[in-house]
């Protein structure tokens, strides 16, 4: 309940943020809303030395869009992300996914690029940014760095950031043409955690079939994955339910859940058949639509 | 006794019947309550507790050294220390014996093994984490069933020689041969394993305490959590020699105990002896997970029912064996006749003649308690598995299970009825209960629905409980709780301005009792209920009680606050003859005035007779009005109810959503209409929960693996179905006010309405029976077996 | 032990403390300006009986250091009554008998009010979302919802009579 004794600085800018990370590599952690750090130090399950504060640092939470991509700033909240009309007249998974992140509380002060970061191994946002093919851009002081979504998680609470990097913005294409998306949680309650999340995004061909698709699952392997078997399966065909069971299918098969306290294993096996089934339906409603 | 439907005081004397709002809330809207982690003291210091991360080892050693250095860090107890004062085991309220801290060995995960004492609570903290304990692991036993076979480890090796294995005690109630010959005749014949696991009570608030050891006036004030003051005082002077004058118990506001705030925790002793040490106040609050862990569960009931029937489906007779996890010690706050509770009151609201109840108790490598979580002593299990057993029955015979019920009810001119445990129920009118939820869900349209949902291969789901509860421990020739009487009381004075103060021996927990035991004295001697302030909880003031649960408060406090009233009122009558100058006889009585039989004009108001009790009372009498009542039960009471579920389930991933629950309840005479719906609600949620959310399993190294709030699931707002109540009124006829408690019925009556349904939905698969909690994995599981999903 | 000083505005008044950048927000508030109202009630950040305002939006002040408070403006439940008329929601609650034990009733009181401060006429399906953060285990949440709805007709009333 008590975190152990720790330091506390709060720069007022991001160029002394990165300054402090770099002079006290491996020592220092972020601290964006909190809400995923704090929890875990309160049970000494993370002990940094240091935490960097953020909340000063101004320019990192907007929404804004350039042309055919939105820009989210890694500090935007999870209740700023729900709440952008813009955004989720574009790219309605995007609300979809915000709306069952925690409890209203943790939505007001979690933030994106805090809980991406983090990589919960059954975090929402993860899922939803690789079935988006959405970028990752990371600054250091030395510079800045721009990586696919995909890629980026690689095992459990393990991204691909240094720990002397802030995650400071997420961009996202927004597919031309009939595209739609859906993001589908199962959970035990509300404010849970996924027992399965499936993220489909896709954009339909003028001739119906499915162009460009992306699948996205969490709490169903060590890290948040992309469904590639699925995607290759759906890439260029009729959309329709049966092709839909049977990439679901194929999503399955790919997934590595563990037994725990949301299910045994054949359970959300089954249930990643499921939710990506019904995210492919969804997905597609709104792409028709 | 009268049933009382509407209200016979005027909404400004707010006697029976009315809503009246609750008088403890300004505080708590506020934020002003006065919470046991609220309460500071001058010169205070924290404890914190080191807990053992194996559910059975040997202790090596304990190195406190690295704690010692930490700033802050005054001391560290462990059982070494309390060895010394032969104070390292100590009783527990079903007569077995639990430790306060090991000395040797360890039996459950998260056990108490060392307390760290320090000037503040951050100190503590990493005082607890600076201490190094040296385990050795011993071979764990979690399933009662392998603690019972000839070679299993021996967890209790202090009961001594001739007691070498996990067997507890054996209890048993009825008649085994009726009952085994009720079986062997019979046309049809129902055999069920039902097993209700674990769960915790989990009050938003978590168990506390401040310890205040006084060393110049030689006087301990124990500030806690506690829903039974007076006992743990008498327990603490048995237990530490402190002479119990001396010894003060104090409560304060208690967030939620629901029984998991009746049991002697080791911290509250830890802190006693802490305080006793270093001669300051010592707080102990305990987290979150600490109050998962280690706090006394509920249930872990693993039971086997058989009952016999006619082909028609008249029920002829029940025999049931149960196994009873009690963990590494029997400490469940039973009364000591009834180690398995009122388990037997199984025969539920049936009429059938041949009833066996055997029970079992087994000790394992878990965390001791038993009764808690509104369970109404071991009622929860005992109403789930007959009601179970109904629906499994009337299924299997093909009839309607609310015909079946029906025809099987105790009828209402059969009461008081006894049973053939031995029961002897008060009142009661169960089909009319069953048949007014019937018509509020409308009964017979939703079997239409479910016929024509099952030919399209929906999945819905009827079910039904028409529960019978037994509340109000209890007379004294039948209980005691460690061989206190389970009586209870209350103490009125009234002073001469007409206001009243009274103190009762329970304990609200947010029952309202400030509210309603203001009702009580309002009704019986018409003070406006404003005027009528009501305290317990101080074991220097309260007369001596047993304390709030197994809604026991409104059966025996809430007598002996009506009989201390009208003590009250038989001693206003004789001064208002005086005043009025007339025999006591010529009095009529309404509530707040004696009038002249045939002269209106000659009356004394209530207020008039309190001041002349202290400047015009008649010669001979003693001056002042004051009563005070210590009541003993002549029975328990029976609240009943019929509670009707539909459910629909989802195919896909095997959730269950509870489209409507309708619930309709009988407490008899009722105090306030709002406080006991609120009761209904809170209970109905806790029923709820079990049967879909909530349960506590270990793996095999005794693990526990829902030990925080991530993973022991409450219900939100937003999976809380949205409950529709009704009443009917039965009064109890040997109450003085008819009325018969309530607060733990709705959780002993809903979990089984909501496994009937979806046993109910599921049953033209093949499926018989479900044990809670109905997670969706185990449904989609089952589906998936029958090759649905 | 380093300290640092933070000055923090609770309820509209401004207070200074040292603080070690570990202490939590809730235990700021409790021990350190005695404000008691705010409870603690897990340690997993699921209950939210420590649910208060924070720069005008909910927080579980368990889950937040007391050193990110420095500048904030805090609101507490000891803030929302104004001196001895109480706030609609605190009259609701007590109307409609939304709470029992009355301890996961200050950080419910605040969630609603910042729910009723975003949507003023919320459906009970929005109600039961918007408190689905604040856990109560006495009322099974039925006088709850009509505590909030009963405060939102006032406050909608309030709001059109100015």
């Amino acid at each position: 309940m008590i975190p152990p004794v720790f330091d506390y600085v709060r720069p007022s800018d991001l160029g002394e943020a990165l300054r402090i990370l770099k002079e006290r590599e491996g020592e220092a952690k972020v601290l964006s809303g909190g809400y995923s750090l704090l929890p875990l130090m309160k049970l000494r399950l993370a002990q940094p030395a240091l935490l960097v504060d953020l909340r000063d640092v101004g320019g990192l939470d907007a929404i804004t869009r350039t042309g055919d991509e939105f820009q989210i700033g890694g500090r935007a909240t999870h209740r700023r992300i729900l709440e952008d009309a813009a955004l989720g007249a574009a790219l309605p998974i995007m609300p979809d996914a915000a709306a069952g992140i925690g409890d209203p509380q943790i939505r007001n002060w979690g933030t994106i690029g805090g809980s991406v970061a983090h990589a919960d191994p059954s975090a929402d946002w993860p899922a939803v940014l690789q079935a988006l093919h959405a970028s990752i851009v990371l600054q250091s002081a030395d510079g800045e760095r721009v990586v696919p979504a995909r890629g980026f998680f690689i095992d459990t609470f393990v991204t691909g950031i240094e720990p002397t990097e802030i995650l400071t913005e997420i961009r996202i294409p927004v597919p031309a043409g009939r595209t739609g998306g859906s993001y589908k949680k199962l959970e035990r309650r509300a404010g849970d955690f996924s027992t399965v999340g499936a993220a489909v995004q896709m954009t339909l061909g003028a001739d119906g079939r499915i162009g460009q698709i992306g699948i996205g699952l969490t709490a169903v392997g060590d890290a948040p994955f992309a469904a590639t078997d699925a995607e290759d399966a759906l890439r260029g065909a009729q959309p329709g339910d049966e092709m839909f069971r049977s990439a679901a299918g194929a999503a399955s098969r790919q997934s590595r859940p563990a037994n725990d306290s949301h299910g045994p294993a054949e359970y959300k096996r089954a249930m990643v058949i499921e939710m990506t089934f019904r995210a492919l339906r969804a997905a597609l409603a709104r792409a028709q639509g | 006794m009268t049933t009382q439907t509407q209200p016979r005081t005027s909404p400004e004397i707010g006697g029976m019947g009315h809503s009246v709002k609750r008088k403890e809330d300004p505080r708590f809207i506020r934020g002003a309550g006065e919470y046991i982690e609220d309460v500071v003291l001058p010169g205070m210091l924290w404890m914190d507790i080191v807990r053992s991360p194996y559910a059975h080892a040997t202790i090596k050693s304990i190195d406190a050294s690295e704690a010692l250095k930490i700033p802050g860090v005054l001391a560290v107890i462990t059982g070494a220390d309390l060895e010394k004062a032969g104070l390292h085991w100590m009783p527990t309220l079903a007569g077995d014996k639990q430790m306060v801290l090991p000395t040797t060995t360890v039996m459950y995960q998260s056990q108490e093994v060392a307390a760290v004492v320090a000037t503040d609570r951050y100190a503590a903290a990493d005082g607890i984490a600076a201490v190094y304990v040296d385990y050795e692991p011993l071979p764990v036993i979690v399933d009662p069933f392998k603690a019972l076979e000839p070679d299993a480890f021996v967890l209790r090796p202090d009961r001594g020689p001739d007691k070498a294995n996990n067997h507890i005690w054996h209890w048993e109630s009825g008649d085994r041969a009726a009952a085994d010959a009720a079986l062997a005749k019979a046309e049809v014949k129902v055999s069920q394993d039902i097993y209700i696991p674990r769960i915790h009570v989990a009050s938003i608030e978590t168990c506390g305490c401040i310890a205040d050891w006084d060393a110049v006036r030689g006087q301990l004030t124990l500030h806690m959590t506690s829903q039974a003051p007076h006992a743990i005082r008498t327990v603490l002077a048995l237990v530490s020699g402190l002479p119990e004058q001396n010894i003060r118990v104090k409560t304060h506001d208690i967030g939620g105990g629901f029984g998991g705030k009746v049991p002697v925790y080791p911290g509250y002793v830890l802190a006693v002896v802490a305080s006793l040490t270093v001669g300051k106040p010592v707080k102990w609050i305990e987290d979150r997970s600490e109050n998962l862990q280690a706090d006394s569960f509920a249930r872990d009931y693993h039971i086997h029912a058989e009952m016999s029937a006619t082909r028609e489906g008249k029920i002829t007779g029940l025999k049931v064996k149960t196994i009873a996890d009690h963990g590494y010690t029997d400490a469940a706050a039973d009364p000591s006749k009834f180690p398995a509770g009122l388990f037997n009151v199984i025969t539920g609201s049936y009429d059938f003649p041949d009833a066996f109840v055997e029970v079992d108790g087994v000790y394992t490598n878990k965390p001791p308690g038993g009764v808690a979580y509104r369970c109404s002593f071991r009622v929860t299990e005992a109403v789930h598995a007959i009601e179970r057993m109904v629906d499994i029955l009337a299924h299997d015979i093909g009839k309607d299970p609310a015909q079946l019920r029906m025809e099987n009810f105790i009828q209402p001119e059969q009461f008081p009825y006894k049973t053939p445990t031995g029961w002897e129920y008060d009142s009661g009118n169960y089909g009319v209960a069953l048949q007014k939820a019937m018509d509020m869900i409308g009964y017979a349209d939703l079997r239409k629905e479910q016929a024509e949902k099952r030919a399209r291969g929906e999945l819905m789901g009827i079910g039904i409980s028409s529960f019978t509860e037994i509340v109000g421990a209890g007379p004294s020739k039948d209980f005691d709780i460690i061989g206190i009487k389970m009586f209870d009381s209350c103490e009125i004075r009234v002073h001469p301005t007409g206001k009243v103060i009274a103190r009762i021996g329970v304990q609200s927990q947010g029952q309202g009792h400030e509210t309603t035991f203001a009702q009580i004295i309002a009704e019986e001697l018409g003070f406006p209920v404003g005027d009528v302030k009501i305290e317990y909880g101080d074991t220097d003031t309260a007369p001596y009680g047993l304390g709030t649960y197994a809604s026991r408060s409104t059966p025996v406090a809430g007598a002996a606050t009506a009989i201390a009233s009208r003590k009250i009122r038989d001693k206003a009558r004789k001064i208002a003859a005086h005043l009025l100058e007339c025999a006591e006889d010529d009095l009529d009585w309404e509530p707040g005035k004696f009038t002249v039989k045939g002269s209106p004009d000659r009356f004394k108001t209530i207020q008039e007779i309190s001041f002349a009790a202290y400047t015009n009372h008649p010669q001979g009498m003693e001056a002042g009005l004051e009563a005070v009542d210590y009541y003993d039960p002549p029975n328990l009471t029976f609240p009943f109810g019929s509670y009707i579920c539909v459910v629909d389930i989802d195919k896909g991933t095997g959730q269950v959503k509870i489209r409507r629950f309708v619930a309709v309840d009988d407490c008899g005479n009722i105090i306030n209409p709002m406080i006991v719906d609120g009761q209904i609600h809170g209970g109905l949620t806790m029923g709820f929960a079990p049967a879909l959310l909530e349960s506590i399993t270990y793996d095999e190294l005794g693990n526990n693996l829902a030990g925080t709030f991530m993973d022991y699931l409450l219900p939100t707002a937003v999976e809380t179905p949205r409950w529709e109540l009704d009443k009917t009124i039965t009064p109890s006829p040997h109450h003085p006010i008819g009325a018969k408690g309530v607060g733990e019925s709705a959780t002993v009556g809903a979990p089984p309405a909501i496994v009937n349904a979806v046993v109910d939905a599921l049953w033209h698969l093949g499926v018989r029976n479900i044990d809670i909690p109905m997670t969706p994995q185990k449904i989609w599981a089952i589906l998936h077996e029958k090759g649905i999903s | 032990m380093t300290t640092q000083h933070i000055r923090v505005t609770v309820n509209g008044t401004e207070h200074e403390a040292d603080v070690e950048p570990r202490l939590l927000l809730v235990h700021l508030l409790r021990e350190n300006f005695g404000l008691t109202g705010t409870h603690v009630g897990c340690d997993t950040s699921n209950c939210g009986a420590c649910t208060i305002h924070f720069d005008g939006m909910s927080a579980k002040s368990c889950t937040m250091l007391a050193v990110q408070a420095d500048g904030a403006e805090i609101k507490t439940i000891e803030g929302m009554a104004d001196g001895a008329a109480l706030h609609p929601l605190q009259q609701a609650f007590w109307d409609q008998h939304g709470l029992q034990c009355g301890f996961c009733t200050p950080g419910m009181i605040m969630q609603s009010a910042w729910l009723l401060g975003q949507n003023p006429d919320p459906d009970e399906d929005q109600i039961r979302e918007g408190i689905s953060g604040n856990l109560c285990r006495c009322t099974g949440y039925v006088n709850i919802v009509k505590a909030i709805q009963q405060a939102a007709g006032e406050l909608r009333s309030a709001d059109a009579a100015k």
